[in-house]
C-alpha cells in the first residue's frame, strides 16, 4: 500500500474550495475604468473612485452582476428576488477606501452544484455562494535609492471579482482540482472570465483538515495559498493531507494557519497564524441602493447562456455517436470543442467521429508542443477526403500536421506533396509482392502461426507506399496472397 | 454701512441688476471679496478666499450676461438667475485643483482632482465660487468648534458660535460675505446654524442632491442644501445644484421643479398661500431644557400662520426620543467607514516615521484627526463590531424605520407641513460645550429625525430671544421642497413688517475693527475667565 494510501484508510480530509474569478467586463466594477490593465504602466488605469479619493461614490457595472447571476443560473444556484452591497472594513495599503465592496448576506447566487468526472467517476459538489466584489490594488515590494520601500499599483483597484465558495465536500486533491478545473471550463463557456490561473484572473485557494475515518467533528482547516496552476491544486492538497496525517500520527497538533504552495519544493511553507478571525465589520453598503434582480431579468440572462459543458458532453454521445471518453476531452478543452463544432457544422453530423479522433488524436497532441491554428472548415475538408478513400489515415495526419503548422489550405498540400491514396489493387499487389520477398523470416513467422507477423508486413507496405496505399486494401490483398500460396 | 453696499442684496436682486447691466458680476465680486477679507479675521467664516479664482469666474460670467444681453429677452433668460452671482462653498465641497480639508488636519495639502456635481452644476449656472468655509472636523458637531482650523464667530455675538457644522456658510451668509453659501445636512448641519445665524438654509429630500465629490460623513444621512438670506435665494440656490446624477446610485431621477426659480415676490400673493394649509405641531419637539423664549417664538410664528388661514393641530411623532440615540449608533458606524480611507498612504496628512505601515497608520491617524472625529470612529467602530452589530446597529436601523412611520402618518393624515423648533436654544458661548460630547449632541435633537427619515427641512428666522435669532422649522414630505419654500415664503410674507425682520447681525460692526480678537482667541479668554486655575 502507498503512503498515501495508508493515510487514506485511516483519515478522511476535509475540503473547501474558495475561487475568485476577475469578470470579463470592459469597465471597473464601481466607475469607468478600462479592465485593459495587463501590462499596463502602473497607476495608469485609476480615476478618482476606484483610487478612493474624498467625496467620491461607486456605480454599478450591471454586466459585472449579470455574469454572477449568469454563473449562478449555471451552477443551479438561486439568486434572491433581492440584493445588496455590504462593506468589508479591513486596513491595508492595497486598498484605498479602508474597505472593500462585497456582498455578505444577499449574495447574488447562493446553493448552487457542480458535477464533474474524476478518476472514481462522478462527483458533485455542493456551491454554497457565488457573490461579486471588487480587487484590491497591488503591492509591489523595490528597492529606491538603496531604501526597501512598497510601491502600490491601483490598476486593479476595482476589477470585479466574483468570489465561488463550496461547502465542505471535497476530499481528495483530484476532486479539488477537477471542480477547479470544471468551473474554469464553466466561466470560460459562459464568457464570464478567461479564467487563466498564471496571470491571476482565477486565483484558488483550499481550506483542507483531516479527521480519523468514521468521526463526525472536523479537524482544525488550515488554509492554502498560492496554488499557481491546476496541477499545484492537486498537489498541495495532496501534501497538506500528509502533512497533517504525519503530525497526527507524531503525536502533535495541526495548527490553525495560512499556508502557501512552494512549486520548486513542492511543499506548503508556513505564512501566517489565524488564531482568531478578523472582525470585518461587514454592514449594508449606504451608497448603493438595493438590487432587485427582477424573473424577467433573470430569464433573459439564462437564456442567453450557452449550451453548458455538461450538456455538451451528453450531446456529444447521444446525437454524435461520440465516446464518453472523446466527449470529455473535447469538451474540457474550450478551443477543442470550438473547434469540433465548427467543423462538425460544415461536415455534417455524420463524419463526428472522424472529426473526434482527428482532434483528440492529432489536435490536442499538437497544441500541447507547437504554435500553430486549424482552420475548422479545411478540417472539415480533411476528414471528408479521408472518408472518401483520397487519402489514407496515415497521409491524412501529416496533411493536419502541416495545416496546423503553416495554415496552408487542405487541397494545397494535397497537391504540393501528390498525396492520394493509392486504391489500385494492381499497384498494391506489385508492392505486397516486393515486401514478401524482402522479408521472408516475417512470412516464414506468419506462417508457423504468428498473427502479429502480419501487422509487421502490412506496416512495411504502408511505409513502402509512404503511407498512401488504402490500408484495408493492403491487408486484404497480403492475407489473400499469404494464404492462397500455403 | 451705507444702503448702496452691493453686498446687501439679496441673490434674486443681484440677479435682476447683472442681467440689466446695471451691474457687473465683478463689481459684485470684488464687494463681496473686500467684505470677507476685512472681516474674516473676526470671524474666521473662510478657510479659503480664493481672489483669483473668483474673479476670474466673474469676468466669465460678465461675459456670458453681455453676449446674452446682446442676444435679447431668451438668451438672458436662459441664464441662470445665479449667473455673476457669489456664492461660498463649505469646505467638503471638491473643486477641481482646491483644497477639501472637511476641517481636518487630515486632509490637509490634499487637493481634489475633480469638481464635485454641485461645484459643476454651479459653473454651469455662472455662479462666482467665493472660496471655502469653516466646518466642524467631518461635519461632526454643532458648534463649528471642532474644526482643527480654529472656530468660527457667530456675528450676532462674536463670543457665541455660528452653530455647525456648517457653520462658516451661515456666518459667510449672516456677515453679507456672500449672499449664499451651501452646506451639508446630516443631524441638522444646514438647519441648525441657520437658526442660530438668522439666516434661511434647507435640507433637501435624501436623493435630491448629488453626493459625489462631496467628503462624506454619514452616507445614509449627509444631504447639501443652501443657505440664503431669504427663501427665494435658498430657492434659487437648490435649484442650480439640484437633480439625479448618475454618478450617485442614491441620487433620485426625480425632476426639479421650475417653479423654485418664481417663489412669489409679493409679501401679499405670498401669504395668501398659508390660507387652508394644515400644519401639524409635535408634542415632543417641545423638549425639556427647551429654552423658553425659543419655544415662544416657535409658538407665536405658528399663531401667526393660523391667524393668516392656515389650519394648525397638535400631533404625536412617538419614537422622537429613540432618534438621538438611533442616530449616534448609525452616523458614527458609516463615518467610521468612510473615515477608514485616511490613512496617510495616498494624499493628504502623514506620519511615516516608523517604517512599519500599522505603526504609519496609528501615528497618521492619532495626529490627523481631532477629538470628535475619533470618538465617532471608535463609537462607530464598536457598534459594527461582532457580536454588537444585532445590539446596536440593526436595532437603530428599526428605530430609523419607526422614525419614518411617526412622519408617514402625519402625511397620511393630510397634513401639508410639521412646523418645529429647529434648536433647542440659540447661540450658545464658544466653548460651553465643547468639552461635553451629550450636551452638544442635544443641539440636534429636533433636527436628525429628519435626516433619519430622509425628509426635506429648513430653518427660517421667526425672531430674537436674548437678541439671539430663533429659527422655525418646517418639516415636508418626500420630494416637497417647493411647498415647504412656498410656506416659509409665505411665512416671510406674514412678517414682512416685523420689528427684527431685516436687522443686521448686532456685533457685525464690530468685526471691521482689526483690534478684534479672533474666535480663537475669544474662545481662550472665555474659557479662562469661566474657569480659573483650571487647567488649559
Amino acid at each position: 500500500m502507498t503512503v498515501a494510501g495508508a493515510v487514506a484508510s485511516r483519515y478522511e480530509a476535509v475540503i473547501g474550495i474558495e475561487i475568485h474569478c476577475q469578470l470579463k467586463t470592459v469597465s471597473k466594477m464601481f466607475c469607468g475604468c478600462s479592465t485593459d490593465i495587463d501590462g499596463a504602466a502602473p497607476n495608469s488605469h485609476c480615476c478618482p473612485v476606484c483610487l478612493g479619493l474624498p467625496g467620491v461614490l461607486p456605480t454599478i457595472n450591471k454586466a459585472a452582476v449579470e455574469w454572477v447571476i449568469a454563473t449562478g443560473s449555471a451552477i443551479e444556484a438561486t439568486t434572491p428576488a433581492a440584493t445588496r452591497w455590504d462593506r468589508k472594513n479591513y486596513f491595508y495599503p492595497d486598498l484605498p477606501k479602508g474597505y472593500q465592496i462585497s456582498q455578505y448576506q444577499l449574495p447574488l447566487a447562493a446553493n448552487g452544484r457542480l458535477t464533474f468526472d474524476t478518476s472514481e467517476g462522478p462527483f458533485t459538489v455542493r456551491i454554497r455562494r457565488a457573490h461579486l466584489e471588487e480587487d484590491t490594488g497591488r503591492l509591489q515590494h523595490a528597492e529606491l535609492d538603496g531604501r526597501r520601500v512598497s510601491l502600490i499599483d491601483y490598476n486593479r483597484s476595482g476589477m470585479p471579482l466574483m468570489e465561488i465558495v463550496t461547502e465542505p465536500d471535497i476530499r481528495t486533491g483530484e476532486q479539488a482540482r477537477r471542480y477547479a478545473e470544471e468551473l474554469r471550463l464553466l466561466m470560460k463557456t459562459i464568457g464570464a472570465s478567461d479564467a487563466e490561473m498564471e496571470n491571476g484572473q482565477m486565483r484558488v485557494e483550499a481550506n483542507v483538515s483531516i479527521r480519523p475515518r468514521g468521526r463526525e467533528e472536523f479537524g482544525t482547516r488550515v488554509e492554502v495559498k498560492n496554488m499557481n496552476s491546476m496541477k499545484a491544486v492537486e498537489r498541495a492538497i495532496a501534501f497538506e493531507i500528509e502533512r497533517q496525517a504525519g503530525l497526527i500520527d507524531g503525536g502533535g497538533a495541526v495548527q490553525m494557519e495560512t499556508r502557501g504552495w512552494d512549486d520548486p519544493s513542492q511543499s506548503t511553507y508556513h505564512m501566517r497564524l489565524k488564531e482568531e478571525e478578523n472582525d470585518y465589520r461587514y454592514f449594508p453598503e449606504p451608497d448603493l441602493p438595493p438590487l432587485i434582480t427582477t424573473p424577467e431579468w433573470l430569464a433573459a440572462i439564462k437564456t442567453r447562456l450557452p449550451e453548458l459543458p455538461a450538456a455538451r458532453r451528453t450531446r456529444y454521445q447521444t446525437e454524435l455517436g461520440l465516446s464518453p471518453y472523446d466527449a470529455s476531452v473535447i469538451v474540457n478543452d474550450a478551443d477543442a470543442s470550438t473547434l469540433f463544432e465548427d467543423a462538425v457544422k460544415t461536415s455534417g453530423s455524420g463524419l463526428a467521429k472522424s472529426l473526434a479522433n482527428m482532434i483528440t488524436g492529432e489536435y490536442l497532441r499538437l497544441v500541447k508542443t507547437a504554435e500553430g491554428h486549424v482552420d475548422p472548415a479545411e478540417l472539415a475538408k480533411l476528414v471528408l477526403t479521408i472518408d472518401q478513400g483520397a487519402v489514407s489515415a496515415t497521409v491524412g495526419k501529416n496533411i493536419f500536421v502541416e495545416h496546423f503548422e503553416s495554415g496552408q489550405p487542405v487541397t494545397s498540400i494535397i497537391e504540393k506533396h501528390g498525396y492520394r491514396q493509392i486504391s489500385d489493387a494492381g499497384v498494391l499487389a506489385k508492392a505486397v509482392e516486393q515486401v514478401l520477398e524482402a522479408n521472408p523470416a516475417a512470412v516464414a513467422d506468419y506462417r508457423a502461426g504468428k498473427a502479429a507477423a502480419a501487422g509487421f508486413l502490412v506496416g512495411q507496405v504502408m511505409k513502402a507506399t509512404r503511407g498512401q496505399a488504402n490500408a484495408a486494401m493492403v491487408q486484404a490483398a497480403l492475407r489473400e496472397r499469404l494464404d492462397r500460396s500455403e | 454701512m451705507a444702503s448702496h453696499d452691493v453686498t446687501r442684496l439679496k441673490a434674486h436682486e443681484m440677479a435682476a441688476l447683472l442681467r440689466s447691466g446695471e451691474t457687473s458680476s465683478r463689481g459684485l465680486t470684488e464687494a463681496h471679496l473686500a467684505a470677507a477679507e476685512r472681516q474674516n479675521r473676526a470671524l474666521h467664516a473662510w478657510l479659503v478666499i480664493d481672489r483669483t479664482g473668483a474673479l476670474e469666474q466673474a469676468d466669465k460670467a460678465d461675459r456670458r450676461l453681455a453676449e446674452a444681453r446682446k442676444a435679447g429677452r431668451q438668451a438672458l433668460d436662459a441664464l441662470h438667475p445665479l449667473c455673476g452671482v457669489p456664492v461660498g462653498l463649505k469646505d467638503l465641497v471638491s473643486v477641481k485643483g482646491g483644497q477639501a480639508t472637511a476641517g481636518s488636519k487630515i486632509l490637509e495639502g490634499y487637493v481634489a482632482p475633480f469638481d464635485s456635481t454641485v461645484t459643476a452644476r454651479l459653473r454651469e449656472a455662472g455662479a462666482v465660487i467665493l472660496g471655502k468655509t469653516n466646518m466642524d472636523e467631518f461635519a461632526m458637531g454643532s458648534s463649528c468648534e471642532h474644526s482643527a482650523f480654529g472656530p468660527t464667530a457667530n456675528p450676532w455675538d462674536l463670543s457665541r458660535v455660528p452653530g455647525g457644522s456648517s457653520g462658516g456658510s451661515a456666518a459667510a451668509v449672516a456677515a453679507f460675505h456672500t449672499p449664499l453659501a451651501i452646506g451639508t445636512d446630516t443631524g441638522g448641519s444646514i438647519r441648525q446654524p441657520a437658526s442660530l445665524c438668522g439666516i434661511v438654509g434647507m435640507k433637501p429630500t435624501y436623493g435630491r442632491v448629488s453626493r459625489y465629490g462631496i467628503v462624506a460623513f454619514a452616507s445614509s444621512l449627509d444631504q447639501i442644501g443652501p443657505f440664503g438670506r431669504d427663501t427665494r435665494d435658498a430657492a434659487l440656490l437648490l435649484h442650480a445644484v439640484a437633480g439625479h446624477d448618475r454618478r450617485d446610485a442614491t441620487s433620485a431621477p426625480v425632476e426639479v421643479p421650475a417653479d423654485l426659480l418664481h417663489l412669489p415676490e409679493g409679501d401679499d400673493e405670498a401669504a395668501a398661500y398659508l390660507k387652508g394649509r394644515r400644519i401639524a405641531l409635535p408634542r415632543e419637539y417641545f423638549v425639556a431644557g427647551m429654552e423658553p423664549g425659543v419655544a415662544a417664538r416657535v409658538r407665536e410664528a405658528v399663531a401667526a400662520m393660523e391667524q393668516a388661514g392656515a389650519h394648525v393641530e397638535e400631533v404625536s411623532l412617538p419614537h422622537t426620543d429613540y432618534g438621538l440615540a438611533a442616530y449616534y449608533i448609525i452616523a458614527p458606524a458609516e463615518a467610521s467607514s468612510n473615515l477608514a480611507r485616511y490613512d496617510g498612504v495616498k494624499y493628504g496628512y502623514n506620519d511615516r516615521s516608523s517604517g512599519d505601515y500599522i505603526a504609519d497608520y496609528l501615528k497618521t491617524r492619532g495626529a490627523g484627526f481631532g477629538p470628535e472625529a475619533k470618538r465617532r470612529i471608535m463609537l462607530g467602530t464598536y457598534a459594527l463590531s461582532a457580536g454588537y452589530y444585532d445590539a446596536y446597529y440593526l436595532k437603530a436601523q428599526k428605530v430609523r424605520t419607526l422614525i419614518k412611520g411617526d412622519f408617514d402618518s402625519v402625511w397620511a393624515a393630510g397634513f401639508d407641513a410639521i412646523c418645529a423648533p429647529v434648536s433647542p436654544t440659540v447661540a450658545f458661548k464658544l466653548g460651553a460645550k465643547v468639552d461635553d460630547p451629550v450636551a452638544m449632541y442635544l443641539s440636534d435633537t429636533c433636527t436628525l429625525p429628519l435626516n433619519m427619515a430622509g425628509l426635506p427641512g429648513l430653518s427660517i428666522p421667526a425672531g430674537l430671544s436674548d437678541g439671539l435669532p430663533v429659527g422655525l422649522q418646517m418639516i415636508g414630505s418626500p420630494w416637497s421642497e417647493l411647498s415647504m419654500l412656498r410656506l416659509a415664503r409665505a411665512y416671510e410674507g406674514i412678517t414682512a413688517r416685523a420689528p427684527w425682520r431685516d436687522l443686521d447681525p448686532a456685533e457685525l460692526s464690530l468685526t471691521d475693527d482689526p483690534s478684534t480678537p479672533s474666535p480663537m482667541d475669544r474662545k481662550r479668554a472665555i474659557a479662562a475667565a469661566g474657569a480659573p486655575g483650571r487647567q488649559a
